[in-house]
């Protein structure tokens, strides 16, 4: 093998394991959502190629309403499911959608499109904690120094 | 005074007391004559005079009162706006639409901004205030109503996916000839073109050579570098234009860590274009290596045309998935006449109201569901119900949306509009289905959803295979590298994955819509297809379920009078006429034939399966089965005999019993339909066992039986047996699927239990019942028709995975070149497009194959003509 052999083939090995991650495992920055005077907590998710915000954090034992607008006529983006709800929503094009329910468990629960092609995530947390890694403000409760 | 008539939607109510506060706040408000608040509706009706007060006054008043109108806004192009003197013409044509609340226009962008209430305003309204004001709208108004948005969004993208083909194809021809002349300019052999190596190439050597020679006798001389270049130049608009979504899309879903059908073709593409690009600008780097600057412009263009041709294909080929639908929907009428303001106005069918008076003359569509209350007419009612001769109809009786008026006019309250209406709960149930998915789609969804990554993983796998071990130089390497790569996103085909079941799940739900069989989701329908038992119930479902008394047997008085059969007649019936069983409903009718007065009842009570008892003037009254007359030992004397008689004759004797001394034997039949033998025989010949249960006597229940052609038959079943028989029947036949046919509402938890529950529907009530299938119409054959399209549809099903799954694992090897070595064989980039663009549109055309289902006796019940 000559050197450039070498080199082409370890970037491509890094491409394979780049592209793998990226598309499979890897995830944007969460967005909590915001909890209404009737203690619902509120999302909204636009769905175009994806989901925007696509990991969501909720508190568990509360109510939480997601509201989906579609913003496209792709088919892919048809459907959104979460399997652990029994929730199979269509989305209808150009409208917004609203599925609601309670988790009771915290834990990751992944959403979908009906195809299995888009991805979400729903972070349930238990009530009153704030998940460090989403946090925009995780040091200002840090305790301060001595 | 101008008296004008308005429905709100109201948001934000939660209770009755809401929709009370908002009444009374409307009522209050200056300028209203009238307001009546539907909690159940969330809409608020409301009679203003329009001299003293509007709509953005009256949606200030609700949200004065805490709760808030749907509002939408809507901004349309105005044609030369700009060069118009004011806008004020124009601004007060707008706001004087009923439903406007306010209209500004900008003459800078030459746009009109409207807010209105949705479903009070539509997008003609608007247009016809324009065209009153003097102007021109630009495009048509894109209403509120976001169904109108989708298709005129599908049609703009049709329109434009035509054009960008178009021009993708006509570069394409182009390129082809000067890639021909390109290749044509290197002998074959080893320095010779990669292009003359794979597929195409290979085909279109000969017709390169003869094109080359062609020139060269006419004294030309092209300069290849120029060619090159130019070819650049000629695919630049293909890929910035007609391929734009693919680069958006790829794009798009980069950001949102998705990678889909535009993903391949993106990067697909883009690899080709960068790697062409700079083979025209720096070919000395292959040139050294002796070596032709290989340039693959023409397959650039050749995929993203072919790609769009396969897109407008399938866009076309699955508009017509959903025909039934429309076919379904365009059974309702389009306007209606209606009373407003004391004067009969036309109106279009969405703008219909409930409470409407709607006037119907003849030969003309009921518009919507409604009780009669004046005038009388025959409704040929033969779409819902199947019942040929026309239904007359007088005040008091209900009228259904799509039926045909035929020769006088009725008025009738409307009760139920739109999607509430039994034609919209058909059309909406179907639409449901069809958005549900088969379990069998379950495995595709799992590859789909790691399809394109892997996809991409393994089109540098394969570059990097061919660049390591493929044919020295290096640079020769290199392009057959980068042409393995690009052939291997673009040959793969996630879309034929997904539309595999869905598509056939779309023309199947619709076609058994057509022929009157509701089938409520994927599942259901996958379920069907695999019935291996089919259980009927007798009453209602083989019969008519209208039965009728035959014969009235009394007994003898002690002193040897026959007791009087009018009086059995009475006392039966007036115990009955507090029960709802099918044979109440006979003995009532008897009586009403008869002209046999009634007397009230007094302690009534049903035994459920047993019979109802009550006190009728001071004496116990009993009507029960001829079962339980036995169970009790009552006395029952030559009776016995004549009962035993009656219901080897498959009719259902009921013993009447006064002050516990049995009076008399009521014979009641009830009619077996006329097409249930020809369904059993259709069933049985088809291989499926068929059961009948009934409530009914043994001997009843086998006459019946054997009229009809059934073996097995379990009798002198309750009704709240019936669902631990289903239960008892599936661990029998070890989890065969049980499909059992009954009435919606008795039969309802045996239904529930069964794998499929088949619900004889009434025509009407059709969201009532909670079963897997409904027929709209009595008819059993529908049963059978069910069951095949059922299989026929999964049959498609199947089909178009093994083919999507085996297109996918056959060709992306070919693609990444594992036979060259062996046959020689490289499919060309173009190629790999076609056979994409074919994958996806085969799915489909399979799927629609499904419009042309026929079986014996289906045409017969079909709610639409069948071709």
């Amino acid at each position: 093998m000559t050197s450039t052999q070498i080199a082409v083939t370890a970037l491509g090995a890094v491409a394979i394991a780049w592209v793998l991650w990226y598309f499979l495992y890897s995830r944007n920055p969460a967005v909590a959502a915001t909890t209404g005077a009737s203690g619902v907590q509120e999302v909204r998710v636009t769905v175009k190629g994806g989901y925007t915000p696509d990991t969501i954090v909720v508190q568990s034992g509360k109510p939480v309403r997601l509201q989906f607008y579609r913003d496209e006529t792709a088919d892919c983006s048809e459907r959104v499911v979460f399997e652990k709800f029994g929730i199979d929503q269509q989305l209808p094009p150009f409208q917004t959608t609203t599925i609601e329910f309670t988790p009771e468990q915290p834990g990751e629960y992944p959403f979908r499109c009906g195809m299995n092609m888009l991805k979400g995530l729903l972070v349930v947390e238990p009530p009153g904690e704030r998940r460090a890694a989403s946090s925009p403000h995780k040091f200002h409760n840090a305790a301060p120094r001595p | 005074m101008s008296k004008t008539r308005i429905v709100l939607p109201i948001e934000g109510m939660t209770c009755a007391s809401c929709a009370a506060t908002v009444q009374e706040a409307l009522a209050g408000a200056s300028g209203v004559t009238s307001a009546g608040v539907n909690f159940a509706t969330n809409k608020a009706a409301i009679e203003y005079d329009s001299a003293q007060t509007n709509v953005g006054q009256l949606i200030k008043t609700v949200r004065e009162a805490g709760y808030n109108c749907g509002k939408a806004t809507v901004t349309f192009g105005i044609v030369d706006l700009h060069y118009a003197p004011s806008v004020a013409p124009l601004e007060q044509s707008l706001s004087k639409v009923n439903g406007v609340i306010r209209a500004v226009a900008n003459q800078a962008t030459e746009t009109a901004t409207v807010d209105y209430v949705p479903g009070v305003v539509g997008a003609e309204d608007l247009e016809r205030a324009v065209t009153a004001a003097g102007f021109e709208v630009a495009e048509p108004i894109a209403a509120e109503d976001p169904l109108e948005r989708e298709r005129i969004a599908r049609r703009r993208e049709v329109r434009a996916l035509t054009w960008k083909f178009v021009v993708a194809a006509l570069v394409t021809i182009v390129a082809m000839l000067g890639s021909m002349l390109l290749m044509a300019d290197r002998p074959m052999g080893e320095n010779g073109t990669m292009k003359q190596v794979d597929l195409l190439g290979r085909l279109l050597m000969p017709l390169a050579v003869s094109l080359r020679d062609w020139i060269a006798a006419r004294g030309w001389v092209l300069d290849l570098d120029w060619i090159k270049w130019g070819l650049a130049g000629l695919t630049l608009p293909v890929v910035a234009w007609s391929g734009q979504q693919f680069y958006k899309g790829t794009w798009s879903g980069l950001r949102h860590r998705t990678a889909d059908m535009n993903t391949l073709i993106g990067v697909g593409t883009g690899a080709a274009y960068l790697y062409s690009l700079v083979a025209t600008a720096a070919p000395t780097f292959f040139l050294r290596a002796g070596l032709p600057a290989d340039v693959y412009f023409e397959a650039v263009a050749a995929i993203i045309a072919l790609v769009l041709l396969g897109r407008l294909l399938e866009a076309r080929a699955k508009g017509r998935t959903s025909e039934a639908i429309r076919r379904l929907a365009a059974l309702r009428a389009k306007s209606a006449h209606v009373i407003r303001d004391r004067q009969e106005t036309d109106i279009p069918v969405e703008a219909v109201v409930v409470g409407d008076m709607v006037i119907v003359k003849p030969g003309e569509k009921v518009p919507v569901d409604g009780i009669v209350t004046e005038g009388g007419s025959a409704v040929n009612e033969a779409m819902l119900t199947g019942e040929p001769m026309p239904v007359g109809k007088k005040p008091g009786d209900e009228v259904i949306g799509g039926t045909l008026n035929t020769t006088g006019s009725i008025t009738f309250r409307a009760t139920r509009v739109g999607k509430e209406t039994a034609l919209g709960q058909i059309v909406q149930l179907v639409e449901d289905a069809q958005a549900t998915k088969a379990p069998i789609q379950k495995l595709a969804d799992r590859v789909a959803g790691v399809f394109v990554p892997v996809v991409i993983a393994l089109a540098i796998a394969a570059f990097l295979a061919w660049f390591d071990l493929g044919p020295a130089p290096q640079v020769r390497a290199l392009v057959f590298a980068t042409v393995a790569f690009v052939t291997v996103l673009i040959i793969a085909c996630p879309c034929a994955l997904g539309l595999a079941t869905p598509t056939a799940i779309l023309v199947g739900t619709g076609k058994a819509a057509e022929y009157g069989i509701l089938i409520r989701s994927g599942e259901a329908l996958e379920r069907l297809a695999n019935a291996r038992t089919v259980l009927l119930d007798k009453t209602g479902t083989i019969t008519e379920g209208k039965p009728t008394v035959t014969h009235i047997v009394t007994a003898k008085k002690p002193d040897g009078t026959p007791i009087s059969p009018a009086d059995v007649l009475r006392w039966a019936a007036s115990v009955e006429q507090r029960s709802e069983h099918p044979l109440a409903v006979a003995i009532l009718k008897a009586a009403q034939d008869k002209q046999v007065s009634l007397l009230p009842v007094e302690k009534f009570a049903a035994m459920e399966g047993r019979g109802v008892r009550g006190t009728v003037d001071r004496r116990i009254i009993e009507v029960i089965s001829l079962r339980h007359a036995r169970e009790r030992s009552l006395e029952l004397g030559s009776l016995g005999g004549d009962a035993d008689r009656l219901a080897a004759q498959g009719r259902s004797p009921v013993i009447c019993v006064v002050n516990n001394t049995v009076y008399a034997v009521i014979a009641i039949s009830d009619p077996i339909k006329p097409t249930s033998k020809t369904a059993i025989q259709l069933l049985k010949k088809r291989g499926i066992p068929v059961i009948m249960v009934s409530g009914d006597s043994r001997k009843g229940a086998e006459a019946v039986a054997g009229e009809v052609g059934i073996d097995e038959v379990l009798a002198e079943v309750l009704p709240s047996q019936k669902a631990d028989l289903v239960k008892k029947l599936q661990r029998q036949n070890g989890g065969a699927h049980i499909v059992m046919v009954g009435d919606g509402i008795n039969d309802a938890p045996a239904l529930a239990q069964a794998d499929v529950g088949i619900a004889i529907g009434t025509g009407t009530d059709i969201a009532m019942e909670a079963s897997d299938v409904t027929l709209i119409r009595g008819d059993l054959r529908a049963v059978f028709t069910a069951i095949e399209l059922a299989r026929r549809t999964m049959r498609t099903i199947r089909w178009n995975l093994i083919w999507a799954f085996g297109y996918n694992v056959l060709l992306i090897p070919v693609a990444a070149g594992v036979l060259y070595p062996v046959t020689g064989w490289l499919l060309s980039p173009v190629l790999a497009s076609a056979a994409m663009a074919w994958s996806s549109l085969s799915v489909v055309l399979n799927s629609l194959t499904l419009r042309a289902f026929k079986t014996p006796g289906a045409a017969s019940h079909a709610l639409l003509p069948q071709n």
